[in-house]
């Protein structure tokens, strides 16, 4: 398992943050970078300033909730988040994020995580330790039929490896 | 074993006789729609890394309908790259400028019940008023369907709804979805929600696809309605036969459902929904009360700017006028409804009352076009989302509501039940 273990600083948001915030369509015409520059900015403006590479995105119920848009999913990719923990998500955001390679976590204990504690995370394994707090909380490990997809890195380089090692047909361009 | 009608559907997909809840099937993909915003510009260049074509030319159908007509130079470029792929990768059915896409594609005749579709907008679902499995996916994961075909999917289990009864005067299909969301919350991730009942079996077919686009706002993975005599004849109207097993895409009788609810509509009055979701909704009336001011009202959107949505803001503005304190704000759903409501008159009647008729296509609903709104203005839609900054400003604030509202409260200029002007 190419998994690593996550570590980061958590940013923590509420119930039902839906995608409309997470990309907002005024930006939609922009570049990914300029997008996520105002990844929810309606509810944290510090947030797309200040998040570093690694932190963890920590919410509440029906994460991602609206849109198809996978700028939703691509802009925290592109602030570099190193995964998300939800009570649960909704579901084209929870696909997408999984397709980015973005581990997309499910835990009911996300309420004992505080703004800017420090966590690790073993999304294989299903295990996050608040270094902060110095508690550690359930988390689901992700889908097992989607792991060889997220150990891959994502949909893309997985199918780029399936295609290239002719175990699925697809058409020539 | 008896199955629901997603199961079936399901079944066929993934070549087995039967499926059960909660089992991974990998289904064949009947229909891969994609679109201007998130189709072809983010699809294409991940073909080329891949250098792979699309999996059948005739199956993906492209449609642009979020960025047109174009109104800066970043949209043209969108749509210029969009008509370019369609000649590149030789696409068979593609809808520039026709209208927005879940309408177009049951204009054209695409959806038949039983087929497994998939759509890369979030309101896919509503497809499923043609009983077939229609479903929203990401860019990311349509570029995997157009290459492959092939999507793994959860079968779902299935949440009844069923309405009995019939509706007051000035009721509509958005009220009934206005109301739900309330009552059912918009959490319903990974289920299917299968609408039955009389009331929805005296719907037009323009009246079930508000239910099933609505779906999308409860969260759920799709809407259904099994096929009946409407539905054939929907199909038939759009130069297609319908599938000789149309009529067998249905729930067998003894089939288990999640959950089972029943509403009556003869008590349901006009709902309105007020910022920032859809379930934040309560009766007409209500608001009323609170004597909300609208700069704006907006009909328009795949959910509420089709020909009878139309119709019903006519017949609340004939012989009225829009207030002067509000704009009025039309949007037709396609080119094909924004001809008929031409020669039926109905476009004159919104504009002699003082209405604006915008083009075709999403436009302000995601706030892309025409029509978005500035900070602390406020503006009722027919449209089916009214999340924080979706239709301009992040500090606007967007009221959900049927034509009938929407129409009513551009006379008065302010938010009221609709049921005294019509
Ligand atoms: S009209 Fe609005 S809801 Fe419908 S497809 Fe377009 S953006 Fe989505």
């Amino acid at each position: 398992m190419k998994h690593k273990l996550l570590k980061g600083k958590a940013w923590v948001f509420g119930d039902e943050i839906n995608s409309d915030v997470m990309a907002p369509g005024i930006y939609f015409k922009e570049s990914m970078d300029v997008m996520a520059s105002h990844c929810l900015e309606a509810i944290d403006p510090l947030f797309a300033k200040e998040v570093r590479p690694g932190d963890i995105v920590v919410a509440g119920r029906n994460f991602g909730v609206g849109s198809a848009r996978e700028q939703a999913a691509l802009a925290f990719k592109e602030l570099k988040v190193g995964a998300i923990i939800a009570k649960s998500y909704a579901r084209i955001f929870y696909r997408n994020s999984l397709n980015f390679g973005l581990p997309a976590l499910i835990s009911e204990y996300v309420n004992e995580i505080r703004p800017k504690d420090e966590l690790i995370i073993n999304p294989v394994l299903g295990e996050l330790e608040n270094l902060t707090t110095k508690k550690n909380i359930i988390i689901s490990p992700i889908p097992e039929h989607l792991m060889e997809m997220i150990s891959a890195g994502g949909l893309m380089p997985y199918l780029k490896e399936k295609i290239d090692n002719g175990e699925i047909e697809v058409r020539k361009k | 074993m008896s199955q629901t009608l997603i199961q079936k559907i399901l079944s066929r997909a993934s070549n087995r006789p039967e499926v059960k809840v909660g089992e991974i099937v990998t289904c064949d993909v009947d229909i891969a729609m994609i679109l201007d915003s998130g189709g072809p510009r983010k699809i294409w260049p991940r073909l080329k890394q891949l250098g792979v074509g699309v999996y059948d030319p005739e199956k993906v159908i492209v449609v642009a309908d979020h960025f047109v007509p174009a109104a800066d130079p970043q949209s043209a470029a969108i749509l210029k790259l969009t008509r370019d792929f369609v000649k590149n990768y030789d696409i068979k059915h593609f809808y520039d400028m026709e209208g927005i896409c879940h309408i177009v594609m049951a204009e054209n005749g695409h959806l038949q019940p039983g087929l497994f579709c998939c759509g890369g907008d979030s309101h896919s679902t509503m497809g499923g008023a043609f009983g077939c499995y229609m479903a929203g996916f990401g860019a990311i994961e349509m570029t995997g369907v157009v290459v492959t075909g092939k999507i793994w999917s959860v079968v779902m289990d299935t949440i009844k709804v069923n309405w009995e009864g019939s509706f007051c005067k000035g009721v509509t299909a958005k009220d009934i979805m206005l109301f739900l969301a309330r009552k059912l919350g918009m959490e319903n991730a990974f289920k299917a929600v299968e609408f039955g009942g009389t009331t929805v079996k005296n719907m037009s077919m323009q009246e079930r696809m508000v239910l099933t686009n609505m779906a999308a706002e409860l969260g759920a993975e799709t809407g259904l309605i099994a096929p009946d005599k409407t539905t054939l004849e929907a199909i038939r109207l759009s130069g297609i036969e319908p599938k000789h097993d149309a009529l067998s895409w249905k729930s067998d009788d003894d089939a288990s459902f999640y959950e089972i609810h029943n509403f009556n509509a003869d008590n349901l009055s006009p709902q309105v929904a007020a910022p920032h979701k859809p379930s934040n909704s309560a009766s007409a009336e209500e608001f009323e009360k609170e004597n909300i001011n609208v700069d704006q009202a907006y009909i328009g959107a795949c959910v509420g700017g089709k020909l009878n949505d139309l119709h019903m803001v006519a017949k609340v503005l004939e012989g009225k006028n829009v207030s002067s304190k509000t704009r009025l704000l039309v949007a037709p759903s396609s080119k094909k409804i924004m001809a008929q409501a031409a020669s039926d008159g109905t476009l004159e009647t919104i504009t002699k009352a003082g209405g604006i008729i915008l083009p075709s296509g999403c436009g302000a609903c995601a706030g892309l076009g025409a029509g978005v709104i500035a900070e602390k203005e406020v503006c009722i839609s027919s449209t089916n989302r009214n999340f924080q900054g979706r239709m301009g400003s992040k500090d606007s604030f967007v009221y959900l509501a049927s034509p009938y509202t929407v129409a009513a409260s551009a006379v008065a200029g302010k938010i009221i039940d609709p049921r005294e002007l019509i």
